[in-house]
């Protein structure tokens, strides 16, 4: 005898037409009112505006140009627009649900989100955790989507004691969950490059 | 055939706790390892390195929330939702079901996007070039939130097969995709809905990927008559289920919940 729960629905892969269903515009054609995009920012969204923009590459070094990545982040407040963020500090901000959906182009390659940078998040045990995003990529070739975290190069003391990156062992491996900004246009701008396979391999978190 | 029947306590929440505490480990022998070299796609997009395991914390237990005003009145019918001078042609099916967790409780207000091939196995995307004619009147495409005891339901055609480059003379069986959010980022799941019956799905490739064949069987949903609206529409049935959270019978440790 063993308790019974239900099992988990196996995951199927997201498959090459992905867009279809969660970004029609980029499969090429318009159907919804509303489109889920990779905007996450609204005209009052309070914090510092920020571009998130990279490739994500397979094991042979090649563009995954049909890749779909969502982004799920804290405010800058570090609170989450969710009633399971009982933090006391900070507060939510209506204007920003944040959360977003980007898909690598076709041609480029290329992502982008559209965001602000979130504030340091509560941990557990009373730990601290740095600014980061957390960010699931899903294409065709991809059998369950897989999670990972953006953290930020400028925040440098607070990623030092961020009780996840400190429990990657290797310093290379730790190096891949970190966005290197630069200036664009007056924006700042934070690389992220995904690697699906290979020598410099995204961390990918079991979660 | 993706009969559940929950026997499980629902999660215990405590008074005064948080409603939205940590998640079930997932159960990997359920689920597709990432390289699977009958699927030859995932040979060069699987990692190569172990997850990484990690405690949950409010990133991870939390998640995007969505409402009714963003999603559109024909948003549920693919019927009707890209209609120009004519319907969606090809058998007309309901497939409805329910969002449960691992507890056998619903997952109210939880956010089901849906897509599939039209009537012919043809997909509307730039990159579909099977000879099999587009539909001018089918989007293909679809969303619905669920209920307050997780139910959804929506209208569409029944998808054709379709070929595609794995072998030589590979078949995908009928198949809709369907994206799933609950009510945390860690239950985020993509998975693929087949049709009972379907000679295809043993000999499916990326089905064959699952190493479990109880598993297999509960993404294939089975005709539901009893669902169906007579001299007019089929109904299958599809309940999904995602990750289950864990009961507070005592406080825990996980600070910022």
């Amino acid at each position: 005898m063993s308790v019974k729960y239900l099992k988990e629905t196996a995951s199927q892969t997201a498959g090459p037409y992905v867009h279809i269903g969660l970004a029609p515009h980029q499969a090429g054609f318009d159907i919804f009112q509303n489109n889920f995009d990779n905007n996450l920012v609204g005209a009052t969204t309070r914090g510092a505006q920020i571009v998130i923009e990279g490739r994500v590459f397979d094991g042979s070094g090649s563009l995954v140009r049909d890749a779909l990545i969502e982004a799920w982040q804290a405010n800058a407040d570090g609170r989450y627009n969710h009633p399971g963020d009982r933090q006391k500090t900070g507060s939510v901000d209506p204007n920003f649900r944040g959360w977003g959906r980007a898909c690598t182009d076709f041609e480029t390659g290329i992502y982008r989100f559209y965001t602000v940078k979130p504030g340091p998040v509560a941990g557990r045990s009373g730990k601290v955790q740095a600014p980061h995003i957390s960010m699931w990529i899903v294409a065709r070739g991809i059998n369950m989507g897989l999670n990972t975290r953006l953290y930020f190069a400028d925040e440098e003391k607070a990623n030092e004691a961020d009780p996840i990156l400190r429990g990657i062992e290797l310093k290379k491996r730790r190096d891949t969950l970190i966005a290197q900004p630069s200036q664009k246009d007056g924006k700042t701008v934070y690389t992220f490059d995904i690697v699906l396979q290979g020598d410099n391999e995204t961390v990918f978190f079991d979660v | 055939m993706n009969d559940l029947v929950s026997h499980a306590p629902p999660a215990f929440v405590k008074e005064g706790t948080n409603p939205y505490p940590e998640l079930f480990r997932r159960d990997y022998a359920a689920q597709s390892p990432a390289y699977t070299p009958i699927y030859k796609t995932s040979v060069l997009r699987s990692p190569r390195n172990a997850l990484l395991s990690i405690d949950h914390t409010v990133s991870e237990t939390t998640g995007p929330v969505f409402g009714h005003n963003e999603l559109g009145l024909l948003d549920n019918d693919l019927i009707m939702n890209y209609a120009k001078d004519g319907e969606a042609i090809g058998p007309r099916i309901i497939v409805h079901g329910y969002v449960l967790d691992e507890n056998g409780r619903g997952l109210p207000n939880t956010l089901v996007e849906f897509w599939q091939a039209n009537a012919g196995g043809r997909y509307r995307h730039k990159n579909d070039t099977y000879l099999a004619p587009i539909d001018p009147n089918f989007g293909g495409c679809g969303r619905t939130l669920t209920d307050e005891n997780g139910y959804y339901y929506f209208r569409t055609i029944r998808p054709g097969a379709y070929p595609w480059r794995n072998y030589v003379n590979s078949w995908r069986p009928a198949h809709i995709h369907f994206s799933l959010f609950g009510n945390a980022f860690a239950q985020r799941l993509i998975t693929q809905m087949y049709f009972e019956g379907d000679p295809l799905i043993k000999v499916c490739p990326i089905i064959k990927t699952i190493p479990d064949e109880e598993a297999v069987n509960r993404l294939i949903a089975p005709l539901d008559l009893n669902a169906s609206v007579p001299d007019d529409t089929m109904a299958y049935r599809f309940d999904m289920v995602l990750r289950g959270r864990r009961s507070t019978l005592f406080e825990n440790r996980l600070e910022g919940n």
